[in-house]
């Protein structure tokens, strides 16, 4: 078990910066998400960590080792691949031991190991088939196995479930998750499903363009996103995000085409301090912080209805505000009456102001 | 009534066009195959029939005399089981390791132009080899001094036959997903290591294909070893079956025939031994 540490870690595709000035320490046993959209550096930045890619700027250590220049097989790593990348002419016994056999373990003591993984794994029978006989979920678990059977220092997944049907991602996360708490091996876990990354990481490092926009707790990077992009990437749906000005004449007050909110006395401190008057911002809702009403709420939002959506237990309604679309998440048991014109009131507590330049304002 | 007795007729015209349909379509591709078929029925019947002549007909009586006499030939069966071996193995060999070898660099390597390369060089060789390109192959062997020995046919038969060979193989590990490869490596696994365990059999299928396409290519050449030999002990089964000529330049239709069926036999061997043993694909990477 390792920590990992980037230091202004670069690397360039040609003119692409495919990771652009990377810095973060992720201490021993601590379990890492990288979250972002596609192509905004993740397999890249794992890549990095298990010497599949040359940095090409900054660098990365491995516990108090700089690896920056170490080559793959000299990382002790376990990785596992996006297509989990299970050799087709080996058996599954065969493929969990590999990184034992390249160690020169005797057979004995590889067989008995191979053995114990492979049943902690809930794959003990399947050893003797092929990766092409077994199913995708067996797969994933050999590819998690040949990963582990070493006790490498760090653990490296990419997309480990992404090639899974749902019901079969949720089983394997909740594994995923318990196999973690019982080994307890520092692990950096590439994922661009938001739910994923929350249910599984001690910290989420959201990713944007090569850069790491925040790096925190899953409940922190949710309740105190750093900036719009972080807010509108996390959960489902996103946050709601309208423009509006800071009027501070009279009643301190945020106005946006269609709605105007008062801002509580410890907003309006936090505004005042960093804002002046008619600053441009974005105030932030999560539909799920919304409620609907029969009747107009002062410092709500009212519009016509846009969409009805039943998700099973839990409804969306979308609301136009202005030229803007509002999402409210209610039970589908509470669905009102719509009427054509529908009111959405919120707990003032959960409104998030941002900059015009995307950056959070500290307002709680 | 009438509508019943009308639909019929034309459901039996319409079986009936369809069965000619089948007939013509069954009579024209077995003319077709007869085309292909009737030389390989003449070789494997003509050889055991004294009287042989370019007609196919049963032999009457069924001999082995024709095969007595090609064995009694001591310079056709030395060409044909050891000479034609040593150059046929021998450039199987050099070409299958050298082309994978040199596909897998190609193919991995992060070398821009590697692709041009290899369309190069296929273009290039076809351009180059063949009869244009004897009198100057023929000079530099002379001046290598390897004019007259095995090694001399070996190496300009594998010549020849590299760019197309490599250029097959390249597809072969082109198909293999490189993650097989970096998974191996973050296992632990040195550059050599990899490509033994990991690359090597999974290309091993593309390798027989080529191997034994190789084989037969120099199997069945005629101009290199003609040119570059002199010794007839080292001459190809290809070269000696002129031995059955007669000095007018005649073939003895009974003794080619013998010869002829013994020289397709290791051919037909060594692919059945290949199917057996690793499958025969013309398509890259296994199944996962
Ligand atoms: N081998 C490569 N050659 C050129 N560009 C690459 C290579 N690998 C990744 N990139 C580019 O780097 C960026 C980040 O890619 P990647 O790390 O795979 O993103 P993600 O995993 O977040 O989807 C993308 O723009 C991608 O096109
Ligand atoms: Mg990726």
């Amino acid at each position: 078990m390792a920590s990992v540490t980037f230091h202004d870690v670069e690397k360039a595709f040609g003119t692409v910066k495919a990771v652009d000035g990377v810095n973060f320490t992720i201490t021993e046993g601590e379990f890492v998400c990288l979250l972002g959209p596609s192509g905004c550096g993740k397999t890249t930045t794992l890549r990095l960590i298990a010497g599949l890619e040359k940095a090409t700027g900054g660098n990365i250590q491995i516990g108090d080792l700089d690896v920056t220049h170490l080559a793959a097989k000299d990382r002790d790593i376990g990785m596992v691949f996006q297509d989990y990348a299970l050799y087709p002419h080996m058996t599954i016994g065969e493929n969990i031991g590999y990184p034992l056999k390249v160690r020169n373990v005797p057979t004995d003591a590889r067989a008995t190991r191979i053995g114990e993984v492979a049943k902690n794994l809930q794959i003990d029978k399947l050893l003797e088939r092929r990766p092409g006989e077994i199913s995708g979920g067996q797969q994933q678990r050999t590819s998690v196995a040949r990963a582990v059977v070493h006790e490498p220092q760090v653990f490296l997944f990419d997309e480990p479930l992404s090639n899974l049907d749902a019901k079969l991602r949720l089983e394997a996360r909740s594994f995923l998750k318990h196999l973690q708490r019982e080994v307890g091996v520092t692990a950096v876990y590439v994922t661009h499903d938001q739910a994923e990354a929350m249910a599984l990481a001690d910290r989420i490092a959201v990713m944007n363009e090569g850069r790491i926009v925040q790096m925190a707790p899953p409940l922190e990077v949710y309740h105190r996103p750093g900036t719009t992009f972080v807010a509108n990437f996390l959960g489902s749906p996103p946050m709601n995000l309208l423009p509006g000005k800071v009027a501070l004449d009279g009643e301190p007050r945020f106005v946006g085409e269609a709605f105007t909110i008062p801002m509580q006395s410890h907003v309006e401190t936090a505004v005042r301090q960093h804002l002046s008057d008619g600053a441009q911002v974005t105030v932030g809702i999560r539909p799920e912080h919304l409620d609907l009403s029969q009747d107009p709420v002062s410092g709500g939002f009212q519009g016509p209805l846009y969409a009805l959506e039943t998700l099973g237990p839990e409804s969306l309604v979308t609301l136009k505000v202005g030229d803007e679309l509002l999402t409210v998440r209610i039970f589908s048991d509470d669905a009102p009456q719509l009427a054509d014109t529908v009111h959405a009131a919120f707990d003032p507590e959960k409104l998030h102001v941002f900059r015009e330049n995307g950056e959070r304002i500290p307002v709680e | 009534m009438t509508r019943a007795t009308r639909t019929p007729p034309s459901q039996a015209q319409r079986a009936a066009r369809f069965v000619l349909g089948r007939i013509t379509f069954y009579v024209g591709s077995s003319l077709f195959a007869a085309f292909f078929v009737l030389p390989l029925l003449w070789l494997t019947v003509a050889p055991f029939s004294t009287l042989a002549n370019l007609d196919l007909r049963l032999p009457d009586p069924w001999s082995l005399q024709n095969f007595e006499r090609v064995f009694e030939n001591g310079f056709a069966i030395r060409a044909l089981v050891q000479n034609s071996m040593i150059q046929g193995f021998g450039a199987m060999l050099l070409v299958t390791l050298t082309a994978t070898l040199a596909a897998y660099a190609l193919s991995r390597a992060n070398i821009p132009g590697t692709t041009a390369i290899t369309y190069g060089l296929v273009l290039f060789s076809s351009v180059v080899t063949g009869t244009a390109a004897m009198v100057p192959i023929f000079l530099m062997i002379v001046q290598l001094g390897l004019i007259d020995t095995h090694l001399g046919v070996i190496l300009v038969f594998t010549g020849g036959l590299l760019p197309a060979a490599v250029f097959i193989m390249r597809d072969f590990v082109d198909s293999i997903p490189r993650s097989y490869e970096e998974s191996a490596m973050v296992a632990g696994a040195s550059s050599w290591r990899v490509f033994r365990d990991i690359a090597l059999p999974i290309v091993r299928p593309g390798m027989m294909v080529v191997g034994v396409w190789a084989f037969v290519q120099v199997w069945g050449g005629f101009l290199i070893p003609f040119i570059l030999l002199r010794d007839a002990d080292k001459m190809p089964a290809s070269v000696a079956i002129y031995s059955f000529y007669t000095e007018a330049g005649t073939p003895l239709i009974t003794l080619t025939a013998a010869y002829s069926l013994l020289y397709t036999l290791p051919v037909l061997l060594l692919y059945l031994f290949v199917n057996w043993r690793y499958g025969f694909r013309f398509f890259g990477g296994i199944k996962s």
